[in-house]
């Protein structure tokens, strides 16, 4: 069997297409464990894993902790608006703290780009990039592209949109790194405010009208507006943005195929996408919620493979 | 590589019978029983089986499944090579039920133990049998021993028991590998 050809997940610019199948193989294996009447097994249970969420976040931090329950893992968790970092600690410092406590793997989130790199070069652990500011958040990548290959059968070939607001977005760069790399097609579509300048140079097409991107497209993963994220104004209204770039039921129904409907959540509701579409067949949502659980898992059980101990 | 044949596939075959007949005297109709192969190696075995029961002496709704261990090992990240993961595949609740595992060599009891833990994921059966091919006698690490066993075998710990399954291998025969010598 192979093995991951990285010592960190640090985004899915760093990984090659072996690595994908890889997590994505395993991640079947941990669907099944998953599904079963206890879903736990022991295989790392010598393993503590610190996870650090310096920046706000419900799913991905739930999800990650479910993975590394249900692999047997010893536990601790970390969130910046209770610690020390209020009182002006230092990354590095707060991780070199935690680390003395013999941490082997940290799962972290950072508003800083780049964060997951800088502490993989200082720290001796495993580090889990889970989202860093607008750059990656490749559990999220991985999962979304093991959705599309779960529904669709398969990632090359297939035509997939990602709508809405990619320019603070970690999800869309990892997301066109992972889909690339498995030989999808990729078009943006979104407020021309809300596209990164030189984001075409990554091989990804632009369509500012959603109709045209929705017929041309298999799959549309939609994102949401980060309003938290805007320091001025990127489009006059959210009642605009949602005539322009809101995907309803009847736009949905008046294109001539079944367009399979992804939403890393969580979903402004009557923004981006209405209650019928995030709740309709087509949609595929809450099975990325599940399927996140198992890659994550997979992450965590390869990573954690390469630990030796003396 | 010197191969030395232990078994050969009429010697394989009457043996498997006599399995088969052990496992009837034991279990009669079944109706109680599952049989688990444990991945990757014991399943061939565990199949063959099911054939001669279902063939042979007409024992009809035999419950078979695939057990990985792979999760369940102790030496996860003690190996050089990483582990590679099968299928399981038990689509039925074990509570209360007699489960037999199948397994093609028991040589130091440590997949067997796993399979112990992986089984309890599925229920709490009434009782735990082990039924292998090849027991390499005086190399176990833990007080495993198997309930049926098709031969027993002494090997010195750098020999490798093979078994090969026509399925797989073109072939059917149990042979000792040995490493070259100087």
């Amino acid at each position: 069997m192979a093995k991951l050809s990285v010592s960190h997940l640090l985004g899915i610019k760093h990984l090659n297409l072996e690595d994908i199948n890889l997590i994505f193989n395993t991640a079947d294996h941990f669907k099944e464990v998953i599904n079963r009447p206890i879903k736990k097994v022991p295989s790392l249970r010598d393993i503590t894993i610190a996870n650090l969420f310096f920046e706000n976040s419900t799913r991905t931090k739930l999800s990650f902790e479910l993975a590394e329950k249900r692999l047997s893992a010893d536990i601790i968790n970390f969130s910046a608006a209770q610690s020390s970092v209020k009182k002006g600690e230092s990354l590095i410092d707060t991780a070199n703290n935690i680390l003395s406590m013999k941490v082997d793997i940290i799962v972290m989130r950072h508003p800083n780009e780049g964060a997951g790199d800088f502490l993989a070069k200082h720290v001796d652990a495993k580090i889990v990039n889970a989202g860093d500011g607008a750059h990656e958040h490749p559990t999220q990548a991985l999962l979304d592209s093991y959705s599309i290959r779960e529904k669709l059968g398969g990632v090359k070939g297939k035509k997939v949109v990602i709508v809405g607001d990619i320019l603070h977005s970690r999800v869309a760069l990892s997301n066109i790194y992972a889909l690339k790399l498995q030989g999808a097609e990729v078009m943006l579509c979104g407020p021309t405010t809300l596209i990164p300048k030189f984001i075409t140079k990554l091989g990804v097409r632009y369509e500012k009208d959603l109709r045209t991107a929705l017929e041309w497209c298999d799959v549309a993963n939609v994102l949401r507006v980060q309003h938290e994220r805007m320091d001025v104004k990127y489009f006059p209204s959210i009642r605009e943005y949602t005539q322009l770039f809101g995907i309803n039921k009847e736009l949905l129904n008046s294109i001539d195929k079944d367009i399979v409907i992804m939403h890393p959540g969580p979903i402004n509701r009557g923004v981006e996408l209405t209650s019928d579409v995030a709740d309709s067949k087509q949609s595929i949502i809450l099975n990325q919620v599940e399927n996140g659980v198992a890659i994550r898992m997979a992450v965590i059980y390869l990573l954690a493979q390469q630990i030796k101990r003396d | 590589m010197a191969r030395k044949t232990l078994l050969n596939e009429k010697e394989i075959l009457i043996i498997l019978n006599r399995l088969a007949c052990q496992l009837i005297e034991n279990h009669q109709d079944f109706s109680n029983t599952i049989l688990i192969g444990i991945q990757p190696r014991g399943v061939f075995l565990a199949d063959r089986l099911v054939k001669i029961l279902q063939e042979d002496y007409q024992v009809k709704d035999i419950k078979l499944g695939k057990l990985d261990i792979t999760f369940f090992r102790d030496d996860f990240r003690r190996r050089e090579d990483p582990l590679s993961a099968s299928t399981t595949n038990i689509n039925f609740i074990v509570d209360n039920k007699n489960v037999v595992f199948i397994d093609d060599v028991l040589f130091s009891g440590r997949s067997i133990r796993a399979a112990l833990t992986a089984i309890q994921a599925f229920g709490r059966p009434k009782n735990i049998e082990l039924l292998v091919l090849i027991d390499r006698r005086f190399s176990r690490h833990l007080p495993i021993q198997p309930d049926y066993k098709g031969r027993q075998v002494d090997v010195i710990k750098d020999e490798q028991v093979k078994v090969e399954w026509k399925e797989n291998e073109q072939k059917d025969r149990v042979c000792i590998v040995r490493p070259d010598t100087v």
